[in-house]
């Protein structure tokens, strides 16, 4: 037995988690050190390069460890880089933003780390158990996270939200993990899935049940229109470069599980697949309706983000190989220009008294007209047009519906963009025909954000002239998808 | 076996009472100590399974430690029995309590019923026969540290973000930060931190 264990140990496997874990504890065990307090980002930075590497070499290697425990293969290779990429890039938002309100301290880099480290081991397994953990180490950070700003109170209301609704969610996950448990006596899909047939037959209930209740704890992670009450408060009360982060590490890692777990797992189970279809419905026409009516463009963007969120929920609903490639283009292109979006909004808040209302973006192409385009461009993209990559995503999304029977889910989701064009475009408007009330007030200049704006408009320009090879990529990360 | 049964009913009384009693009474201190009573329940019910070692664990950590420190808190917070614990619940959320408590009556209706027509012996075929020395000490600690040691350590990555977590919420502000900060904001003119809460 234990040469067994020795045997089944491969830290080859966890490489780039235990590189995250690592940096982390070093950043917090010598966060007393002057140097650190101001060179936590770098090390931080350094770190997830490193882990972004590793995750990177994982491609194309197809193993399993620890019992069982760690499963490694192309699906989650990419979504650890997808995780690295939108770590690294809300760093860089984190730190001209929290260096400015006196709050840049080596901690917020360690909780980024290791909440990345939790997303990393949701991907990386088939065990329901290691999912959970991962999904726990990936939220807690995260409610320390919205509420840092601790002087300001939105940031404490979101805090709070946050982390009451997290722990509500985790109830509902746990209760259909046991319930899984119970019907097929593993908590590992793998097996699960060697004797789905038997369980269906003799356990179809308790099954489906379990399912349906797993469901709605990663539907609160990834904000599906029942569960979606808290994004608002929290996405508007948290720290900016936060809410990028939040609107793209989470949500990635609650669908990598979620299409590992229904389109692997539970592959046949008929009843989850009407349930896909009306919480897909219902996520994107609430999300867009909602965010018709917003005067903040944080919170305009979240509950963009839920209609996002719905448009994926469509591939989970298909439940195809091909669908799930596509959900993955998506979620690769909606963290570039979503992250761009959110970029944008952190330089206009290192201005003086901005709380990211409308009405502050009056002036801005006269003042910025670079930065103006930025924004606009990712707002197109956001809306789905044309030369960005938010056409293509939708694209392969809504026609992977169509190559599957579901016609309507793609009508649905297709008028659905249409009504988002009006609130998104309202932000291009406002910033190009409006005048300013009173001076405008110039935005100080941010080489940390401007990095990230070049990646992110490069990002969302460059796949959207190029859109086959990423698709080739996500097409390939599901060989041997497990 | 009648014995056996007799304590399996006896402590899963005891234990569901417990639990009934400790959501509904309104003083803090009972619902605790009525939460008490319950794992204590439930540690016969571990044990009378034949999980020893859980059963145990159950009382040292859960009854010994973790209670302990509920009280602690509850006393510490002052609150007293019979105190307005909220304001008085909307129509809707009195209606809603109803709604899902029906609703999971059903389901247990279901379970229930859905178990019946299982065998027993389809349960056996799939978790394996239990062996003899199942939830002993040496088999726990076996399976921790060789089926389960990937989530084990986890387990222990979860408790130090939850450590460091708490303390970056909760611990003051140095007095360079705190005059750094203030700086800036004359400086900036910043006005988002204004509210101090």
């Amino acid at each position: 037995m234990i040469d067994e264990a020795v045997a089944s140990i491969d830290l080859n496997l966890i490489a780039p988690e235990l590189t995250l874990l690592i940096t982390a504890c070093v950043i917090l065990l010598f966060s007393f050190a002057r140097s650190m307090q101001r060179g936590a980002s770098a090390v931080g930075f350094a770190g997830l390069v490193v882990a972004l590497v590793l995750s990177a070499n994982q491609w194309g290697h197809q193993a399993s460890g620890f019992f069982g425990m760690v499963t490694c293969d192309n699906y989650g290779a990419m979504f650890k880089i997808i995780f690295c990429v939108a770590s690294l890039l809300a760093l860089l938002l984190a730190v001209r933003y929290f260096s400015q309100r006196g709050l840049n301290r080596p901690e917020f880099y360690a909780l980024l780390l290791i909440s990345t480290l939790g997303m990393m081991v949701m991907a990386n397994t088939s065990d329901l158990v290691v999912m959970f953990l991962g999904l726990e180490i990936m939220s807690v950070p995260l409610y320390v996270m919205a509420g840092y700003v601790r002087r300001s109170l939105e940031s404490n209301e979101a805090g709070i939200k946050y982390f009451l609704m997290g722990a509500f969610a985790s109830g509902f996950l746990l209760m259909g993990i046991a319930f899984v448990f119970g019907a097929s006596g593993t908590t590992d899909l793998r097996r699960l899935v060697t004797d789905f047939n038997f369980i269906v037959s003799n356990f179809d209930l308790f099954l489906s049940l379990g399912g349906a209740l797993v469901l709605i704890g990663f539907a609160f992670k990834v904000a599906a229109v029942p569960f979606h009450a808290w994004v608002p408060d929290v996405y508007q009360g948290a720290p900016t470069p936060v809410t990028a982060f939040f609107s793209v590490g989470p949500k990635a890692a609650g669908f990598a599980v979620l299409f590992r777990i229904f389109t692997f797992g539970f592959g046949d189970l008929e009843v989850l697949t009407n349930l896909f279809w009306i919480l897909a419905v219902l996520t994107m026409t609430v999300g867009n309706v909602l965010a018709l009516r917003q005067d903040n463009i944080k919170r305009m963007l979240a509950y963009s983000s839920i209609a996002h969120a719905g448009y994926v929920l469509v591939a989970l609903a298909v439940g195809t190989q091909g669908a799930v490639s596509a959900a993955i283009f998506y979620l690769v292109a909606y963290m570039m220009f979503n992250t761009g979006a959110f970029a944008v909004l952190t330089m206009l808040e290192t201005r003086a008294g901005s709380k990211s209302n409308f009405s502050e973006l009056a002036g801005l192409a006269k003042a910025n007209p670079y930065l103006s385009a930025v924004l606009a461009l990712f707002m197109f993209a956001l809306s789905g047009f044309p030369p960005t990559v938010g056409f293509f995503g939708k694209f392969y999304l809504f026609a992977s519906a169509v190559n599957n029977g579901f016609i309507w889910l793609a009508i649905i989701g297709v008028m659905n963009s249409f009504l988002s064009v009006y609130y998104y475009l309202r932000v291009v408007k406002v910033s190009y025909f409006d005048s300013p009330e009173g001076a405008w007030t110039p935005v100080p200049f941010s080489t940390a954000i401007i990095v990230v704006l070049f990646v992110t408009a490069i990002g969302t320009l460059g796949l959207g002239f190029f859109p086959g090879e990423l698709l080739k990529l996500s097409q390939t990360s599901l060989i041997a998808f497990l | 076996m009648t014995l056996d049964v007799a304590i399996f009913f006896i402590s899963a009384i005891v234990a569901v009472f417990g639990a009934t009693m400790m959501i509904t009474v309104r003083n803090p201190v009972a619902s605790v100590l009525y939460l008490l009573v319950s794992f204590a329940a439930q540690a016969v019910l571990f044990i009378q399974l034949g999980a020893l070692f859980l059963g145990v664990v159950l009382i040292i950590v859960y009854v010994g430690a973790i209670l302990v420190l509920f009280l602690f808190v509850v006393m510490l917070l002052n609150l007293r029995g019979g105190e307005d614990l909220g304001q008085p619940s909307r129509p809707m959320s009195r209606f809603s309590k109803y709604l899902i408590g029906a609703l999971l009556l059903v389901e247990l209706v279901f379970v229930i019923r859905g178990s019946a027509g299982g065998t027993d012996q389809t349960v056996t075929g799939m978790m394996g026969p239990v062996v003899e020395t199942f939830g002993s000490v040496q088999d726990v600690g076996m399976l921790l540290f060789t089926t389960y040691l990937y989530p084990f350590e986890l387990t222990g990555v979860l408790l130090l973000v939850a450590i460091v977590g708490a303390v970056v919420i909760a611990k003051r502000e140095t007095e360079r930060e705190a005059a750094q900060k203030k700086q800036l904001v004359e400086e900036r003119g910043h006005s988002s931190e204004e509210k101090v809460s």
